[in-house]
């Protein structure tokens, strides 16, 4: 089992939360892991990414090769089309389609729309609408990470325990809010893979 | 005991805990602040009383951490590459002192320039000071290693360089811990003159430490983390710095290496093991991130040895950080990648926080300079640096830490009219304050607009050496209280901001004027933290 995956978004969107879930979660699965992430300046409002790297085999570099991620997992559609020279040529994109505009040429809709269209295996969705949903409107990432666990060989209690390490600090209060936020993005994703099994 | 995720910089944090240190000492700077915070929260670190205060600057953080070594004590500092520039001074003479209690420099640099002016290589300056260098390839060694390293430094007399980049301070990954060490007692230097670097003391010391390369060479021939490997195919034998050696089992992922190989992780360079690597190949190839360092030393000056390969002749970039892909190119092995990103991706750079105070202090004072035109504001290291890119663009320099005061001191001697300053509280504190005196003393007529925003913000808000004193500073070093002005910077204040600006741009002599309002992140930071401990 190896899984390549770049996580991106924008400086203060929750990419580094995410990816160190990932990587406790990756721990508690008695799994290999490397994850590099971006700190410093990018952090103010600027495109931000992060390699995750799983195996049962060791991992050795910290950076993902061009054409290989297995996933993008995007919190920001431009940005996820921004890594797309990382993906494999039957790699996974799974982004959120609400843009986080602090530009002034920032894309169009329908321009995001038809790069997407030019895929194989995109899936969409409104995290930021879910995550407004499940009473928590920063949570995106969370509903993103969610959205992955629909993809990835980590165990569900795996996720749990590394949302529970990375916010406990912050209180029983945010673990729960962001386990409800998780949770949504999983049962969406699961449902949009069903229903895309079940037509094609 | 379990593996635990760790930053590169925060198994560097636990080792130098667990090693039992009794302080770290550092200014924050990209990438290496993560180290010095996560001592800063350790519940072990915090029992035993580790000092973790930040410096108001490098050079005060390695001379503290010099004088507890002095005190027979195991400490830690930690600084980014630039940051080795100001410590520069103690840092070259701590290897002729040498040290008492083990002495660890964790350096952090910044190939790429991701959050840097430069990218320096900071095993120049080990090499430059003659001590033992350590270049860790993963989060593994980067915590055996420093946990090492203190020993190391106690055995050969010498501070020790854990050399760091970007990728690996981070980046986590699993790490297994060793036994947590007892900290070392007080105990003075047993010789006395030691740390007297008199002429006639210093050339008994230097001596000492040009002795001390033999076994220094000794131990890097021996040091486990040095090794040979041999390949089948001795067209091309490749030598692998530090992170390097990651990028080269990538590219060879499922199979085996074909050439032979010299991993290093320990300098100086050891002649015999990569003696032996030359001697069973037809050319070398090196691989280090950085500066060229091992390359120029293998490549003799008039080419008649073998060839050597590497950033001098193209096979690798001249400068950026290392990849996968850049090493897959220079051992001809690649893959595709079949996706282009779309011409519609715009880059999307850092910008300031939304409603940031630095933005408010910035408009005012480019209408108050407006009537003279371009080219009069100098600015420094921090968030406010951002005020080079649209829709600013109102900054003209952004050189190291302080040199905003000193430029436009050295502008307005030549003449320059208005001549501005810009600068941050924690970025006055670090190497302002000394710039300040000598406008002071001279009467230059300039402004000194410090954006005050009770933090170092863009490391991620830690404290700032200036917070609450920065109005006594300044009277403190001779500035006239009536030219010490603070304001709110606040929309409502516009028109009291331009006045203000416009009034001491006119006053000939030397001004300052503190746009003062706490930063957003820290606020916010701030008053998560409260609302927790309330819940509690």
């Amino acid at each position: 089992m190896k899984t390549d995956l770049i996580i991106a978004g924008v400086g203060g969107q929750g990419i580094l939360s995410i990816g160190a879930i990932i990587g406790q979660a990756a721990l508690y699965d008695e799994l290999e892991i490397k994850q590099a992430e971006t700190h410093g300046m990018s952090q103010r409002g600027g495109a931000v990414v992060s390699h995750v790297r799983l195996s049962d085999q060791p991992v050795y570099a910290d950076l993902i090769h061009r054409g290989q991620a297995d996933l993008i997992l995007a919190v920001e559609p431009m940005e996820a089309l921004r890594q797309l020279p990382f993906l494999k040529t039957d790699g996974y994109l799974v982004t959120n389609t609400e843009p986080f505009r602090n530009l002034s040429n920032y894309p169009s809709r329908s321009e995001i729309q038809e790069a997407f269209d030019r895929l194989p295996h995109v899936l969409l969705l409104n995290a930021t609408d879910i995550a407004h949903q499940t009473g928590n409107p920063k949570a995106s990432n969370l509903v993103m990470l969610g959205a992955l666990s629909a993809f990835i060989q980590l165990s569900l209690h795996a996720f749990e325990t590394g949302i529970e390490s990375v916010f406990h600090l912050k209180g029983q209060n945010v673990i729960d809010i962001n386990q409800k936020a998780f949770i949504a993005g999983r049962e969406e994703a699961l449902s949009q893979l069903g229903s895309s099994r079940q037509t094609g | 005991m379990k593996r635990e995720l760790f930053l590169g910089n925060e198994a560097v944090a636990q080792a130098a805990i667990d090693a039992g240190i009794s302080g770290v000492y550092a200014y924050p700077g990209t990438p290496s602040t993560e180290i010095t915070e996560y001592i800063q929260q350790n519940s072990l670190a915090v029992e035993r009383k580790v000092h973790s205060k930040w410096s108001a600057n490098e050079k005060t953080a390695y001379e503290t951490a010099l004088g507890m070594s002095y005190a027979g004590k195991r400490a830690l500092v930690c600084m980014k590459q630039v940051g080795l520039n100001v410590a520069a001074d103690v840092f070259m003479n701590s290897a002729i002192t040498g040290i008492h209690g083990g002495l660890v420099l964790a350096v952090a640099d910044d190939p790429g320039m991701h959050s840097s002016q430069n990218e320096q290589d900071s095993r120049y300056y080990g090499q430059f000071a003659m001590i033992p260098v350590l270049e860790p390839s993963n989060q593994q060694e980067a915590y055996n290693m420093t946990y090492e390293a203190f020993q190391l430094s106690e055995q050969t007399q010498l501070p020790v360089m854990l050399r760091l980049t970007t990728r690996l301070s981070h980046s986590r990954s699993g790490v297994w811990r060793r036994e947590v060490l007892q900290p070392k007692t007080l105990r003075l230097p047993k010789n006395s003159k030691q740390f007297l670097l008199l002429p006639i003391f210093a050339r008994k010391n230097y001596a000492r430490l040009l002795e001390k390369q033999v076994p220094l060479n000794l131990l890097a021939e021996q040091s486990k983390y040095n090794f040979f490997r041999d390949g089948q195919d001795h067209s091309l034998g490749i030598v692998c710095c530090g992170l390097a050696w990651n990028y080269v089992q990538e590219v060879y992922a499922g199979s085996a290496i074909p050439f032979p190989i010299v991993k290093i992780s320990q300098y100086p360079l050891p002649e015999k093991l990569m003696g032996k690597l030359y001697e069973s190949s037809d050319e070398l190839l090196v691989i280090e991130e950085g500066y060229p360092l091992v390359e120029s030393q293998l490549r003799d000056f008039f080419g008649k040895g073998k060839p050597v390969h590497g950033k001098l002749d193209g096979w690798l970039n001249r400068y950026g950080e290392l990849t996968t892909d850049q090493v897959g190119r220079a051992l001809k092995v690649e893959y595709d990648a079949v996706f282009e990103s779309p011409d519609c991706v715009v880059p999307r750079p850092p910008s300031f926080c939304m409603g940031c105070g630095h933005v408010d202090a910035f408009v005012a004072l480019q209408e108050a300079v407006a009537e003279f035109g371009e080219g009069h504001v100098f600015s420094d290291i921090g968030c406010y640096a951002l005020a080079a890119l649209p829709p600013f663009e109102s900054i003209y320099s952004c050189v190291d830490m302080g040199a905003s005061i000193t430029m436009a001191k050295g502008a307005a001697d030549a003449g320059l009219f208005p001549a501005i300053a810009v600068l941050g509280d924690s970025t006055f504190a670090h190497s302002g304050m000394t710039g300040l005196l000598d406008a002071v003393n001279e009467h230059t007529n300039m402004l000194i607009v410090i954006s005050d925003n009770k933090s170092v913000s863009m490391t991620g808000g830690q404290d700032s050496a200036a917070t609450d004193i920065l109005e006594t500073i300044c009277v403190g070093l001779g500035v006239d209280t009536r030219h010490i002005r603070i304001v709110v910077p606040l929309k409502k204040n516009y028109a009291e901001m331009v006045r203000i600006f416009k009034e001491e741009i006119a006053f000939v002599g030397v001004s300052v004027v503190i746009p003062r309002r706490e930063c957003l992140q820290r606020a916010a930071r701030r008053l998560r933290q409260y609302r927790i401990r309330r819940t509690k």
